[in-house]
């Protein structure tokens, strides 16, 4: 650093200290790595302080620890520095958050300074509770992040360390630790780091593991001219199966049939029509057909639109469907990857169903399910949760034989009423389409606010119900479309309605002024 | 069990005379204890000082082998009652506990031991909770040690300083004959460094000798007419003895400069955020080195008024440096200055702000301030101009602010309490929202999404108490909250007995996880193990029923959410009047798999059959909708994106840290929410006849599975 002093300050030592941030979550090891790094500066005879606010009940709070380290003065041995308890914005050497909107708050609270701070970070997410709740999609943009920490930062370094920490079997501190290493910015050598690791005894083979993996990315990327700033890994892209015949008698004759559709509709044909010949089977892929060639075929966006919300329709979620997906043998592969079954090991998965008497006479025809329906007693008896055990064969055997009735299916009470709602939205979006293609989108659109089960599924149906009366009500205004989208934004945003609500009340004194 | 084990660390208390000690200060204070030849030390749990009572705790080995009584108080108020000791005894105690509730909490018995005066040293070490990470109301500690004239040491926040204040605490309670506090902030507490040691010492005057030949003087008793002169007492002899003792033995501190004109006062406490500040401003060095001078106020209250004076003689301004409001030192020091016609002007929360911590920040601008004020000469061309902080007004950073989330402290994966609110919030569906009065404890976090229940927090154990006025004829009734910690605290009279007394129609959850479970795992008389020097496993449920309430429900797997639903949703709508109390018990999944987990690896090292039992979410199922998540919000349970291109919400996801609780299956049952859920039972080392069965019905599934899968259309996507 280069400060100007001015005269009279000589006789002052201008050493100063290397100070460090760490911005962690609660019970995810921050501690371990602090303690790491006072042990590693003490090795090797510097003073070194480290202090937290973690407060024991901060479970998963956001956590700032600090350390403040520096080399004794030859002149002066028996003198002990006086060192800060807490980073001063604008002072901080390095900055380590231990996830990637820890390091974004690092970055928030001026703690990352372009003049001077290193800046490490694992990108990889652990979602706060806010972004988990919103009914749609509520997680953050993590290329904010990059976009800050490359204004922000001396140099940045970033990866994702969780998965490295996976990959050897360690925490994301060893991982972090060894960044720390590679960065080269305390002066200490990786023998230092590595024997700080074995002193502390704990886990030492996959910590040092982590470490060594840590340490060699954050050296390549040092490695890169500094002016290349790393960016947010792109996110996950929708992946569009091809339309093309499959050798199949039956499929074959429809894909066929949806090349005639405009080429920039393909793909998403494709997806649903694959969805709904897999959900019921080659006829109902033809009425898939059937209902997206009575659109008008020249607007693609709409056409886009409606071909992926009438498959999701068509293949609603009712307990034949969720019978036959957890059958699959595809699905039990998935299950013993996901929670890692060894070839030694046996498997048990357990279901929990809570069947609602309306899922039981869905299933009947309409005239004898509607009777069903309305059956307290029948309710009282089939209403209770169920934890069926799948890998038994009688548990087995019943939801089997649950997904076999799919050849039943067209006849019963549930498809009924799915067809007359799903008619109900097709008939808007065609009267729409001849007049205001924004507005037919947008009803489009608003059909994924339904889905799901049970009250989920009334509360989704209930706010698409509010949604249709709207556009009903907007339709011919120039910005009936933006409107529409508004109320399917918010509708997104809480569970119970409340905001949509209160934008349907908006709505209304757009009439009242008129 | 406490959260954090110091097995290793405590060893550091057996150095001896010219070692060096180097760790956390709450360790460094534990040795300083033994040092001073204490004989009894008790407390009550709290941050920052939790991990002392651990340390202790853990140290009991070491401390009974020097003739040291500790106990864990049942509260702060029986930890100060503990002094009592050396009111009559010439026997060193020290209690501790977290600041100021911890004071609220214990001001009666405190008031009560300085108006009688103290034979031994008694010493009452607080950990000052104030300012960023604090989980409490922001008060001042100081106000308690001016109403009861008892002295408040506020040492310089390093290890070596704060040790040094243990022993002259002591000497200076017993020169003084007054209880002494010692503070020590949040920051300090856990602040690493490193001192010379001591030998410690045995006490000289054992507990046992007391209650042999016991003995009393009625002048020491705090009744009447010992109780008027005591008050005189205090202004007359002990302010004097104390001040006298805190001069001489130079417990405050002055550290010279040359810019002499001007001068630096402060709270121990501040130091080092003063040096730094000085430091950024050139006047000062990393090693202390100072050209303003300062003096240190390592005892805040008394006041010694001639070193004040000394110090501000020949100033022309003085910086007070106070944290925290009202600014009683520095009206203080207005009085002592003006008393004694020093015209040194005295500058303090003009330049401070008047509330709040004192950050890095604050401190640099508000001495910055001060001496850009007075010596502007004194300062480099940069710190007397220094450049805007220019990423500060980048909209790239500015944009940041709506993109970071906030992240409150929460629930852990799989903690018990967590299917209670899931409870209360599906009762709340059916019947309405009610008024729920929150209590300290982890489960305070219901407040905070996803959960937002609770209205009030009135103190710990206070939950019930608070809901007292709502005994009135209602459409609904109030529901209280209170953890095991805050029954035991005082919960059983302050609220059971009073709800009990008073015919209250409402509604008492007591959460019952085994432990002290916020304060970091503390063993509590309700506590299920086995504890070798208390006694436990005292059922809630009898204590509740002792004092006469009636209506009282155990849940002893809070887990099913359903049985947890259908039971508060009877204590609310019962006919039964008086409280309807549920103790709901499941042990803390932090301190649970702390224990268990060892047992577990090594059951598995000697082969034994083991089932670990995690869930998952069919992602296919899932329909992004994420009710789920809003009746959890478990850390465990999160999204993720999903290539799917008709789905347009993340999907639910169980990640690996997953401790098979099973509160999201119990959810997703109770709140009939979607059959996306399941549970994975792996079984390692099964028998063999458990083995071969598995195989048998796997290949009976998998012909089932062929033979479907042969008659429908496989498309690659799923194939995959």
């Amino acid at each position: 650093m280069n400060v100007s002093v001015a005269p009279s300050s000589v006789g002052l030592s201008q050493a100063r200290p290397i100070t460090v941030a760490v911005l962690a979550m609660g019970g995810q090891g921050g501690g371990v790595l602090v303690d790491w790094i006072v042990a590693l500066a003490e090795r090797r005879g510097w003073f070194a302080q480290s202090t937290s606010v973690p407060g024991v009940a901060q479970r998963t709070g956001a956590t700032i620890y600090y350390i403040e380290m520096i080399a004794p003065d030859a002149g002066k041995p028996d003198r002990h520095p006086v060192l800060s308890l807490m980073p001063a914005p604008g002072k901080v050497d390095i900055v380590i958050g231990a996830e990637l909107m820890e390091a974004g708050r690092a970055i928030l609270r001026g703690l990352v300074s372009p003049d001077r701070t290193l800046l490490i970070g694992s990108s990889h997410r652990s979602l706060a509770v806010i972004e988990k709740t919103a009914p749609g999609d509520g997680t953050a943009d993590a290329s904010q992040v990059y976009e800050a920490a490359n204004v922000a930062a001396n140099r940045f370094i970033a990866f994702d360390m969780a998965e490295i920490a996976e990959a050897t079997g360690s925490v994301v501190s060893s991982v972090l630790f060894g960044a720390l290493a590679g960065s080269n910015a305390l002066p200490f050598a990786t023998e230092d780091f590595e024997e700080t690791i074995r002193a502390a005894g704990v886990g030492v083979d996959a910590s040092l593991r982590a470490f060594t993996a840590g340490r060699e990315r954050a050296v390549a990327t040092l490695k890169q001219d500094p002016k290349i700033k790393p960016a947010a890994k792109p996110p996950l892209a929708k992946r569009f199966p091809r339309l093309e015949p499959i050798g199949h008698a039956g499929y074959d004759p429809l894909v066929a049939r949806a090349w005639q559709l405009p080429p920039e509709l393909h793909g998403i044909v494709a997806a649903g029509l694959q969805r709904v010949v897999d959900y019921q089977d080659v006829a109902y892929g033809g009425e898939y057909l059937d209902r997206l060639e009575a659109m008008p075929r020249e607007a693609t966006g709409l056409m886009q639109a409606f071909a992926k919300y009438l498959a999701v329709a068509m293949a609603y979620d009712d307990v034949i469907r969720v019978a036959d997906l957890k059958t699959r043998a595809g699905r039990f592969d998935r299950v013993r990857r996901e929670v890692r079954v060894g070839d030694s090991q046996v498997l048990a998965i357990t279901e929990f169903f809570h069947p609602r008497i309306e899922e039981m006479a869905g299933l009947l025809p309409p005239f004898l399910g509607e009777k069903v329906e309305r059956s307290e007693r029948l309710a009282r008896l089939i209403d209770r949760g169920r934890k069926l055990r799948t890998t038994s064969p009688l548990a087995f055997l019943m939801l089997y034989g649950v997904a076999g009735l799919r050849r039943f299916r067209r006849r019963t009470l549930r498809h009924a009423r799915e067809m007359r709602h799903l008619d109900q939205w097709a008939q808007r979006v065609r009267k729409f389409a001849s007049s205001d293609v924004a507005l037919a989108t947008a009803v489009c659109e608003a059909r994924r606010l339904v889905g799901g089960y049970s009250d989920t599924h009334s509360r989704g149906e209930s706010k698409f119900d509010k949604v249709m009366l709207a556009s009903e009500r907007l339709a011919g205004r120039p910005d009936a479309a933006e409107w529409v989208q508004r109320l399917i934004k918010v509708a997104l945003k809480d569970a119970d309605g409340t905001e949509l609500d209160g934008a349907l009340r908006t709505v209304e004194t757009l009439f009242e002024d008129a | 069990m406490a959260e954090r084990s110091f097995a290793r660390e405590v060893e550091d208390l057996k150095l001896g005379a010219g070692q060096e000690f180097r760790g956390e200060g709450i360790l460094a204070i534990t040795k300083a204890l033994l040092e001073c030849g204490v004989s009894y030390v008790a407390g009550y749990q709290g941050a920052p000082i939790s991990h002392l009572m651990d340390v202790l705790s853990d140290a009991q080995d070491i401390l009974s082998d020097l003739g040291v009584h500790f106990e864990s108080s049942a509260s702060e108020a029986t930890a100060a009652a503990t002094l009592a000791a050396s009111v009559m005894y010439p026997v060193r105690g020290a209690v501790t506990f977290k600041a100021p509730v911890g004071i609220n909490v214990a001001s009666d018995a405190l008031a009560n031991l300085t108006s009688g005066g103290v034979t031994g040293g008694a010493l009452i070490i607080i950990g000052e909770d104030y300012g960023e990470g604090s989980s409490i109301m922001q008060e001042r500690s100081h106000a308690f040690a001016m109403k009861s004239q008892l002295w408040l040491v506020d040492p310089r926040p390093n290890v070596a300083s704060i040790v040094k204040a243990v022993h002259d605490s002591f000497e200076l309670s017993e020169a003084s004959n007054t209880p002494v506090m010692l503070e020590v902030r949040i920051r300090a507490c856990h602040v690493h460094g490193r001192f010379a040691t001591r030998d410690n010492v045995r006490p000289a005057f054992p507990l046992s000798r007391a209650l042999d030949q016991p003995s009393r003087d009625t002048n020491r008793i705090v009744l009447p007419p010992a109780s008027f002169l005591h008050e005189k007492e205090k202004i007359e002899q002990r302010w004097p003895a104390a001040v006298e003792f805190i001069h001489a033995r130079g417990m405050n501190e002055t550290f010279d400069g040359d810019i002499d004109d001007i001068g630096i006062i402060m709270q121990g406490g501040m130091y080092n955020g003063v040096i730094t500040a000085l430091r950024e401003a050139g006047l000062a060095d990393i090693w202390g080195e100072t050209r303003v001078p300062l003096y240190v106020m390592n005892v805040t209250y008394p006041i010694v008024d001639r070193e004040v004076i000394d110090f501000c003689r020949d100033k022309k301004a003085v910086l007070m440096v106070e944290e925290g409001q009202p600014e009683f030192i520095e009206q203080a020091l207005h009085k002592i200055l003006r008393n004694a016609d020093i015209p040194a002007k005295l500058h303090g929360k003009d330049l401070f702000p008047m509330a709040g911590e004192y950050t890095a920040q604050v401190m640099g601008e508000a001495i910055g301030a001060f001496i850009r004020r007075w010596r502007p000469d004194a300062l480099s061309d940069a710190a007397r101009a220094p450049n805007l902080d220019r990423t500060e007004v980048d909209e790239k950073i500015r944009a940041l602010a709506t993109v970071v989330p906030p992240r409150p402290p929460g629930f852990c994966t799989g903690c018990p309490e967590r299917p209670i609110f899931s409870a209360m919030k599906l009762v709340e569906k059916e019947l309405g929202p009610h008024h729920v009065a929150a209590d300290i404890g982890c489960h305070l976090f219901s407040i905070l999404p996803p959960f937002n229940i609770g209205a009030t927090t009135m103190g710990y154990g206070l939950g019930p108490a608070s809901a007292s006025a709502f005994n009135v004829p209602a459409g609904k009734r109030p529901i209280s909250m209170m953890g095991d910690g805050g029954f035991w605290h005082n919960g059983l009279t302050s609220g059971v007995g009073n709800a009990v007394f008073n015919q209250h129609d409402g509604v008492i959850v007591v959460v019952d996880n085994y432990y002290s479970a916020a304060t970091g795992g503390q063993d509590i008389p309700s506590s299920r193990a086995d504890n070798r020097s208390r006694s436990t496993k005292h059922p809630i449920v009898e204590a509740v029923k002792g004092v006469g309430a009636k209506w009282v429900r155990q849940i002893d797997r809070t887990y099913d959410v359903s049985r947890m639903r259908d039971t508060l949703r009877e204590a609310l709508t019962t006919e039964e009047k008086g409280p309807k109390i549920i103790v709901a018990s499941s042990e803390c999944m932090l301190n649970k798999q702390r224990r268990v987990k060892p047992l577990v690896a090594a059951a598995a090292k000697r082969g034994e059959r083991i089932v670990r039992e995690r869930f998952g979410v069919d992602e296919d199922v899932c329909s992004g909708d994420h009710a789920c998540i809003r009746l959890s919000g478990c850390p465990s349970l999160s999204v993720k994106p999903t290539s799917d291109p008709l789905k347009d919400n993340p999907v639910a996801v169980v990640d690996n840290s997953c401790v098979g609780c099973g509160h999201c299956g119990e959810v997703a049952d109770a709140a009939v929410l979607c059959p996306s859920f399941y549970r994975a039972d792996v079984v390692s080392n099964p028998t063999a006849f458990e083995a071969r069965l598995d195989r048998l019905w796997q290949r009976m599934i998998g012909a089932l599975q062929r033979w479907r899968a042969g008659r429908r259309i496989m498309f690659e996507q799923e194939a995959a």
